[in-house]
This record gives C-alpha cells, structure tokens and sequence, in this order.
C-alpha cells in the first residue's frame, strides 16, 4: 500500500502536521470554555430576531454588498478571461485573487475610510481574479469544433456570441450563482472590520454576551443562503443587481486628501520617505522580515498544514453521513444539515467565535478552518460516493467503507483537498486579525501602529506565499494525475 | 474556383503518415465520391481539402460540430454569420427576422423536420443533428461542398433524397461514403483511398460496385 503515490504523499502531509502540532500553540486558555460553548449553544437555540431593528439592516446590507461586489467581479472577471492568455494578465490576476477580502477591505479603509467602496472594491477585486482565471478555463474547455466550421468573415464578436458561449452557459452561470454564495459569506465577514453587515453586528452581540441575538443572526444567515435557489431567480436577477446599489448605506464621506497622502505618503517605506534613502532600507527590511514578516509565514505555513490534514481527517469522517451507502433517511438529514451549516457558516465567524470560547491560541482556528473546509469537501465527497454502484453482495458497514468506497474516492478526495490547499492558507493568514499569530496579526498590528508602508509589505508577502502554495498544489496534483473540477 | 487542386499532399498523424504523397484534382462541375475502408484517411482528406480551400467551402465534418445549447434555428443561421453586421446577428441570437425564419424552415422542410426548428440541438436524435449540420452547410450557400459520411445516419429513402438534393444544388462536391451504392449512383468520379494513397480513380459510369468492392 505504501507503493500507491497518493498514499505516500498522504503520509508525507500528515507526518508534516503532527510535527507542526509538537511546535503549534494549541491550548484552551479560558476558564469555563465548556460553560461558554452551552450558554453560546442555548443562544442559538433561543435565538431573538426583535432585539434591534439593526439585525434586519445588516442582512440587507450584506446582501447588498455581496450583490455589487460579485456583479463587478463577474463583469471584470469576465473581460478578463478574454485576454486571459497572456502571461501579465494572468499573474496580475493571481495576484490579486491572492488577497484576501479582508485585507483588500483593510487597505480601502486607510484612504476611502468607512464608504460603500470600500466594502464593494473588497468583494469585486479578489472575485474578478478567480472569475477570471475559472471563466478562461470554463471557455478554453467548450467545443472549438463550431467554430473552426464559421464561415471566413463572420467576425470574432459573432463567433464568440454563437459557438462559445451558449456551449458554456450553463457552467457559467452555475459557477457565478456558487460564487454570490460566497460573496455573501465575504460580504458577512466584512463586518469584523466595521462595515455594517452581518459581522459587525455578530461583533457587537457577542461582546456583550448577547448570544441569543448571535444565534438570531446565524440562523437567518443560513436560511438566506439555504434559501438561494427559491429567491435567486434569472428574472429577478436585474431587480436585485439595479437595486443592490441603493441598499448599501451610506458610510462616511471620501476624504480625497486621504487618498492621496495614502499613495504618496503612507506607502512609501519609512526610511526613503525620511529621505535616508536606500542605506536606510535594507535594516528596515531585514527588521520587518525578522520581527514580523518571518515569523508570521512560519506561523501561518504551520497552522494551515495543521489545518489542512485536519480537514482532510474530517472529510474523510463526514461523508458517510451524506452517502446512500450507509444509515438510513434521518441520519442521512441529519448529516445534510450538519455538512450545510458547516460549509455555510464562514471559517473567520466560526474562528471568531470558538476564540471567543476558548481563548486565543491556533487551536479554535484550526477546528474552525477543519469545519468549514471539510464540511465543503464532505458534502462534494458524499455526492460522488452516490454515484457509486456496487455490487449487490458488497459489504457492509466499516469494511464497505474501507474497502469499497475510501479506496474509490481517494484521488477525488485529495484532489478537492489541494485545490483547498491555497484557500486554506488564505484563511489561515487572514485568521491573524482575530489574535493568532499570523500573517494577518503582524499586518493588523502595523495598522493599528499606522505603519502602512509594513503592513503593505506583509501584505504583498502573504501574496507571494499564497501564490507559491497555488502552484505547489497545481503541481502535486498534476504529479498524481488528480482532476477537479472548479467549483469547490 | 470553385474547384481543388493538390499536390504532394501529405499528412502525419503522431509521427506516423497517414495520408499521401498524393495529387489530386477536382474541377468545377464534379461530383466526386471518395471511397475505402475506415481509417484509409478519407476525413483527413476532407479536413485538408478544407483547409486548402482555406474555409470557403460548405463542410458537413463526421462530428457535425453543432451548439447544443442553441436550438436548431440558430445552428443552422451560423452558415451565414459572415453575411451580416454584428448587430444583426446579435439580434438574431435574441429574435430572429423573419426572413431568416422562413428560409430556414423551408429548408427543414426539405429534410423532413420542420416541427424541430425552436429545439436545442442536444435533444435531437443522431439522424436529426446530422441533417441539421447538412442545412447549415446548405444554408452557407458555398458552391463548393465537402461532406464526410454526411449521411451515415439517415435511413435508406432519406439518405437517396438527401445525396440526390446535395449533388443537384452545389456545383461542386467531394464527399465521403462508405456505401458503394450511393456513391456511383450519384456522384460523377470515384475515387478510392487506401492507406493514405490513391488506389482508384475512374468516373462513376465506368465503374461496378464490385470492381470498388477490391479496396475493401
């Protein structure tokens, strides 16, 4: 068995995690963590909905942000694809898809403060990046067959409109409707910053212990995305887009002056704009690389194996909830709403809230990042374990699981799981904000410290890194011969 | 024009020739039928007779490379795309003219489906999108028509309708078939294909379906 690749490279990933939990800060630090998590729980099951009317406002606002947000994405994205081919638009689209949202949402804040731009620019700039590269791909994938059959002179516009894209469609809009699901978990989480959507609100109830509000407010948030496919109507679908505008608030005013002192000032390394010049930069480097920068990439590389075998382990253990292979209806439901509720509940709210359980360290944004990753990977493991027909005297129990379906759906499975490498490891970093040391707490801290010109170095950082784990994890995956699909 | 001319033609397919040298010439006015075993390299010949005539030709490929998304009116419009202004073709991606309607349907009509002109092509039967793919090549309006086994799904009185109608209206034609009968029924010239290579070439009149029987 140790002569299988997949099987090895397995065991490599894993002997990394174990000797990263030997170095990792994993610890529950409150005193009544247990106490905390049942009044939270008693929370979620008395949920009030009437508190304030804010709850209500900041629903709205999240859809609304999501709305604009993606429709920019997706536009952009979209011209995008079309020139995907050559090589600046692609690393510029790496880029910035390599940014987390709530980085972008930190840096408009520094200079366009508290406007809907900021929230909206967050969204729009990361999804046009992944619209991008997912719609090039989409298109490189339809039949070219149509149009080498054109006749000569029918024009790039009208080839493209007739043997492109009504191949495509389908994907297309499947994968943009996934992509508003997620725009709405970014748009939620855009609230830990101070936009006034659901995560701001969530902020606000949980430091004052209200639970029950909290639990009020994951509950709709879960309806609303449970709900997506009876609202989310093609007909009603410019309604919300034309509308979506008007419902985003009103902010606070742009300050131009910000704007421009930003760009002109703020960024600019400390020692070239005190006119020390280049003598003055390499210790500024070489001090934000040792006291921030590295350990911030050791901290989050550690959290995110940590984090990804744990997902791994959990995938593995949830979808026989969702299989027909195993149990019967109820626990079948059962695991649908656990795997739903996982995957919809956003890693940084989960996160957010386990660190407000069990105190700070790697160990809540481990279990959150392992819940919401392998509730996604689960649920897609499970649906293509239905697919499988086995034969009718196939074992049953732990030795059909072992022997029948495990062995069946591990390529797919570590498929799924290095495609999440890099999403991982986006989160990871951003995690930082809440408290856990990494990247995202160094670029936190040179904000609050209003040290710009660090915090955009970091940021440009983690970047690199994510854009380094991308292409590791394209390159195992092609290395096993391992094949995803994008929406995952 | 419309006529072919080839010289020195080959082809390789993964290092491996699979047709030619060979020299071949079409003039204006025949109707050729090219014939041999599957594999012979009758369809690469047909896709470089198609590239040489650098896709001024009205092409019926083995694949028929429909949109299944779009239904059958708009996939049988696209051998006139190069006919018009964008605008109006965008517009007719949205709402056809009524023109284009009426000459598309008496088209169908002559291929016996014109209940099937609003249905997307991925809810046809193989017989049916291989005559979609014969309308539109009809419809592109070429005088020169390469065809490849361009009626292998059709049944027995439909195929003689279809052969006889093509031959009638384009001017000049070359096409694939593996059936014998057909071809010396209504093409002018039969020319045999056998690995890679001209083994037979004579006029239709001279020729018995035995004496093609050989190349088989």
């Amino acid at each position: 068995m140790f002569s299988y690749p997949t099987v090895r490279t397995s065991l490599i990933f894993l002997a990394i995690a174990v000797a990263g939990l030997l170095v990792a800060d994993i610890a529950i630090t409150t005193a009544n963590p247990w106490q905390d998590l049942g009044r939270f729980f008693l929370g979620v099951a008395t949920p009030n909905f009437f508190s304030t009317e804010g709850l209500a406002t900041a629903l709205l606002r999240t859809v609304a942000f999501a709305f604009v947000g993606v429709t920019l994405g997706s536009f952009f994205g979209f011209l995008l694809s079309l020139v995907y081919r050559f090589l600046p638009v692609r690393i510029f689209c790496a880029f910035i898809r390599a940014i987390h949202e709530l980085f972008w949402a930190l840096i408009f804040l520094q200079f366009f403060g508290f406007h809907p731009l900021t929230g909206v620019l967050a969204i729009a700039i990361p999804y046009a990046g992944i619209f991008a590269k997912v719609y090039s791909e989409i298109l490189e994938e339809a039949d070219q067959e149509p149009t080498r059959l054109l006749p000569p002179g029918s024009g790039a516009i009208a080839a493209f409109l007739y043997a492109k894209i009504p191949d495509c469609w389908v994907q297309l809009r499947t994968y943009t409707a996934y992509r508003l699901e997620c725009g709405l978990r970014s748009s939620a989480i855009l609230g830990f910053v101070g936009l006034p959507t659901l995560g701001f609100y969530l902020e606000s109830s949980f430091s004052m212990g209200m639970y029950s509000d909290a639990g009020a407010m994951l509950i709709l948030f879960y309806v609303l995305i449970a709900t997506m496919p009876l609202w989310l109507r093609p007909r009603l679908l410019p309604i919300y887009i034309l509308g979506a505008p008007f419902f985003l608030g009103e902010g606070l005013p742009i300050v131009w002056g910000n704007v421009e002192r930003f760009f002109t000032e703020d960024i600019i390394p400390a020692p070239l704009r005190d006119g020390e010049g280049l003598a003055g930069l390499m210790p500024w480097l070489g001090d934000v690389m040792v006291t921030e920068a590295l350990p911030g990439v050791w901290n989050t590389v550690v959290l995110t194996q940590i984090a990804l075998v744990a997902t791994g382990i959990l995938s593995l253990l949830a979808f026989p909830l969702i299989s027909k292979h195993f149990g019967g209806p109820v626990r079948r439901t059962s695991g649908h709403v656990f795997l739903v509720i996982a995957r919809s509940t956003p890693e940084y709210i989960l996160a957010y809230i386990l660190l407000q359980l069990w105190g700070p360290s790697m160990l809540p944004a481990v279990v959150a990042l392992a819940l919401h990753n392998g509730g996604i990977i689960g649920h897609l493991i499970g649906r293509q374990s239905n697919t499988i027909h086995l034969r009718p005297d196939a074992p049953h129990g732990f030795a059909r699981y072992t022997w029948e379906l495990v062995p069946r759906l591990y390529r797919p499975f570590l498929a799924f799981l290095f495609y999440r490498w890099e999403i991982i490891m986006r989160e990871t970093a951003i995690l930082g904000i809440l408290g856990i040391y990494t990247l995202g707490f160094y670029v936190d801290s040179a904000i609050q410290n209003i040290r710009f010109d660090r915090a955009m170095l970091l940021i440009l950082i983690t970047a690199l890194l994510n854009i380094g784990v991308d292409a590791l994890g394209r390159y195992i995956r092609r290395k096993l011969a391992l094949q995803t699909m994008p929406t995952c | 024009m419309p006529g072919l001319e080839f010289d020195g033609l080959t082809a390789s397919f993964n290092g491996e020739r699979v047709v030619g040298p060979l020299s071949l010439s079409v003039g204006e006015g025949e109707h050729v039928a090219l014939v041999g075993r599957s594999g012979a390299g009758k369809s690469t010949l047909i896709k470089l007779m198609y590239e040489q005539v650098e896709h001024e030709a009205s092409l019926i490929p083995q694949e028929l490379g429909l949109v299944n998304a779009l239904p059958v009116f708009h996939n049988v419009f696209m051998g006139q795309l190069h006919k018009h202004s964008i605008w109006y073709n965008t517009w007719t991606l949205l709402k056809p003219f009524r023109k284009d309607r009426e000459a598309v349907a008496s088209l169908l009509e002559e291929l016996g489906m014109p209940e099937k002109q609003w249905i997307p092509a991925a809810s046809l039967s193989g017989g049916q999108r291989q005559r979609v793919a014969i309308a539109r090549a009809f419809y592109r309006g070429s005088p020169l028509l390469l065809a490849d086994e361009p009626i292998s799904a059709l049944d027995g009185l439909l195929g003689h309708h279809v052969m006889d109608w093509l031959t009638s209206h384009f001017t000049t034609s070359v096409v694939a078939l593996h059936d014998v009968e057909m071809a010396l029924k209504y093409c002018s010239r039969i020319v045999g294909i056998q690995n890679g290579q001209i083994a037979l070439d004579a006029p239709a009149s001279e020729l018995a379906p035995a004496d093609i029987m050989t190349l088989y």
